[in-house]
């Protein structure tokens, strides 16, 4: 089993007369970059209603990830979500439905952004609260556990959410109990307007190798190296391994949410964006391994042709009705 | 018929909920191997193995989240929370996760998970260790919330919590778990959301829950000594509460008191008598009084905890206060 992110990338290597798995990997990073790109238009045009956070600049983690769990695997997510729901097979239009607050969306209009879910795809919901996943993560865990599913339960988390005490609380408990969870933290060195650097004094992995549990760091920008670690890590957490802990290091590349000035911020932060952004340095791969220019020009023209189609069809699918809504608060008698 | 104890008719329900269904799962702290702090989850490891009864260590925040999640993927966890108290430590998962998940993902699925939240004073357990906040969750849409009394609604009510599939928090009043009943040997589930005559009567209808039920009897006896017959509700739930059956009582007694052992403001009662006076308006012939704890924290002194529970002589003199 490969260690080391130099065997990792001989793996990778190892494709280069066959690119299909790095395409598919870039044809979903670009999915959800043009799908936030959308949203941010949309946004500033009126029509996202409440506040949204892109993960412009992380969607190499989603993807990598997306890309080794399977449909019995359940994630847990964040404010920072939309990849995460979409890497998991949340399906395009009721992903859009729901942002723009339709009915037919894939809540229904009534969580928005922050509370993208969806059971059918192991996707137990985007969440409003730092750090609120990862206990739902280890009872997932759990369950996997005692119902023998063979499925892993994976939590994002922000690297922000590292000082919230059921971090702690979640490490421990998967720990003791050897549950199948792998804890993702994605660190883009910023907590809302405060580097991590002001918020927490602890590495992550010195963190886990306190409560005994195999973490790793890797560079959250590459998404080869991620979906390499991260299906590595899967394979042992499915075995019974017991929990891991996976650090991402990568980069917020839009504001804390749309609208955000980041008047807190040096703007010479993101001046190398061109060489650390995962989208161009999959690209350039793509690249060395024989990919023409013409065959990902024509994948962004069948991505934007599907987030057209999505953007359309939210605009004209109906708005919630109240009364179903209100009647939906308790599991109605006999159900 | 048995004679069963309140603790007992808990663990019988748990037991056999864990017989019926094996995605029943029980954990909380100190309740596998000492078989819990009141005795309520013993003998369930022995018979239901380490896998689906566990002993977590005290992480309240995640024990309540990680049930969020186990019922999100297929189990059913009933969780303990030591004392009632401890529960503001996992407010988010009982109040942001469990409580919203069904309404805000667009009725997708439930949250079959029970919170059992043991409350109550008369035990000089002090400050941090009596208090009655259900009123905290029966505030909250997407719980329901239920307070069993006797004996056979510990186990009937117990029974109910864990077949619905929607966050339920189960208080028990610790002060009940010694108490002994004869009931049937086949005890039934009792429906959330009904109430039950404690005691007919014709003059007043005092409604109440939990603990206090023996109070208000207590209450309705010195009462019927002097002439005065009274009507005692036991609410049951109080999330859905049986507003039907407590109107239906005005309508017959035309006075109403509301008793809990909580504090008086903003507590259930508050919503009782909010409600009682609007869509009960008409059949009122005198004040809604109601009787709870003062407004202060539960002292720990015998004297001072005597002092503050609210006791059969005010409950009393509530009612003789609306029939004045
Ligand atoms: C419990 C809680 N506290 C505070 C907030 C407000 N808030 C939302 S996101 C955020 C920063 C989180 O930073 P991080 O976890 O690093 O995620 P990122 O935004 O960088 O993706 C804060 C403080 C919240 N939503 N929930
Ligand atoms: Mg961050």
């Amino acid at each position: 089993m490969p260690s080391n992110n130099a065997t990792s990338r001989s793996r990778a290597a190892k494709g280069s007369n066959k690119p299909e798995a790095l395409l598919a990997l870039y044809r979903q990073m670009l999915l959800i970059r043009r799908t936030e790109e959308r949203l941010s238009q949309l946004f500033a045009d009126g029509e996202v209603p409440g506040f949204i956070h892109l993960s412009i600049g992380q969607e190499a983690i989603a993807t990598g990830l997306g890309a080794v769990l399977e449909r019995r695997d359940t994630i847990a997510s964040t404010h920072r979500g939309h990849g995460h729901a979409l890497a998991k097979g949340v399906e395009l239009n009721s992903f859009f439905q729901e942002v723009m607050g339709r009915e037919t969306g894939v809540c229904k209009g009534r969580g928005g952004s922050m509370h993208v879910a969806d059971m059918s795809a192991g996707m137990l919901g985007a969440n409003g609260i730092v750090g609120a996943g990862m206990p739902i993560a280890v009872g997932s865990a759990l369950a996997h556990q005692v119902r023998k599913t063979g499925g892993v339960a994976v939590v994002f988390f922000g690297d922000g959410a590292l000082a919230e005490g059921v971090l702690h609380e979640s490490l421990n408990l998967s720990a003791l109990w050897e549950l199948p969870a792998l804890f993702v933290c994605e660190n883009n060195g910023w907590s809302e307007f405060s580097p991590t650097s002001k918020q927490f004094v602890a590495p992550l992995a010195k963190l886990a190798d306190a409560f005994g549990i195999p973490a790793e760091t890797i560079d959250g920008n590459d998404v080869e190296i991620i979906a390499d670690t991260a299906g590595r890590l899967i394979s042992e957490i499915r075995k019974g391994g017991g929990p891991r802990v996976l650090e991402c290091i990568t980069q917020r590349v839009r504001g804390h949410y749309e609208g955000d000035a980041q008047k807190y911020r040096d703007p010479a932060e993101l001046k190398d964006r061109d060489k650390i952004d995962p989208l161009p340095r999959a690209a350039s791969r793509l690249s060395v391994l024989g990919v023409s220019d013409a065959l990902l020009a024509a994948l962004e023209t069948e991505v934007m042709a599907e987030i057209d189609a999505a953007t359309e069809a939210a605009r004209a699918a109906p708005l919630p009705g109240f009364a179903a809504a209100q009647a939906d608060v308790y599991t109605p008698a006999g159900a | 018929m048995a004679e069963l104890r309140y603790v007992r008719a808990l663990n019988q329900a748990l037991s056999d909920a864990m017989a019926a269904d094996p995605s029943v799962v029980v954990f909380g702290e100190d309740i596998a191997a000492a078989g819990g702090p009141f005795g309520v989850t013993r003998g369930l490891l022995e018979a239901y193995g380490a896998d689906r009864v566990r002993d977590t260590p005290i992480s309240e925040a995640t024990i309540v989240g990680a049930a969020v999640g186990a019922a999100m993927t297929g189990l059913k966890p009933v969780v303990e929370i030591m004392f009632m108290d401890f529960v503001a430590i996992a407010m988010d998962a009982i109040v942001n996760q469990a409580a919203k998940a069904r309404f805000m993902f667009g009725g997708q699925g439930s949250v079959p998970m029970v919170v059992r939240l043991p409350h109550g004073g008369g035990v000089s357990a002090g400050p941090q260790h009596s208090q009655c906040l259900e009123a905290w969750f029966a505030h909250i849409p997407g719980l329901k919330v239920v307070c069993p009394a006797s004996v056979a609604d510990a186990y009937g009510l117990m029974r109910a919590a864990i077949d619905d599939p929607d966050p339920v928090i189960l208080v028990e009043n610790k002060a009940l778990y010694a108490r002994k009943e004869d009931v049937p040997d086949d005890l039934p589930a009792v429906e959330i959301g009904k109430a039950r005559i404690a005691r007919p009567g014709r003059d007043a209808t005092i409604v109440t829950y939990g603990a206090a039920l023996y109070t208000a009897l207590e209450a309705a006896d010195t009462l019927a000594g002097e002439g005065v017959e009274v009507e005692v509700i036991d609410l049951r739930s109080l999330q859905p509460w049986d507003e039907a059956a407590v109107l239906e009582s005005l309508s017959r007694t035309h006075r109403l008191v509301v008793a809990h052992e909580a504090v008086e403001a903003f507590g259930v009662g508050a919503e009782i008598a909010a409600r009682m006076a609007d869509i009960g308006f008409d059949e009122l012939d005198g004040p809604i009084v109601r009787v709870g704890a003062p407004f202060m924290p539960v002292p720990f002194a015998k004297t001072l905890e005597q002092g503050y529970l609210p006791d059969a002589g005010r409950i009393a003199d509530a009612v003789r206060k609306t029939l004045a």
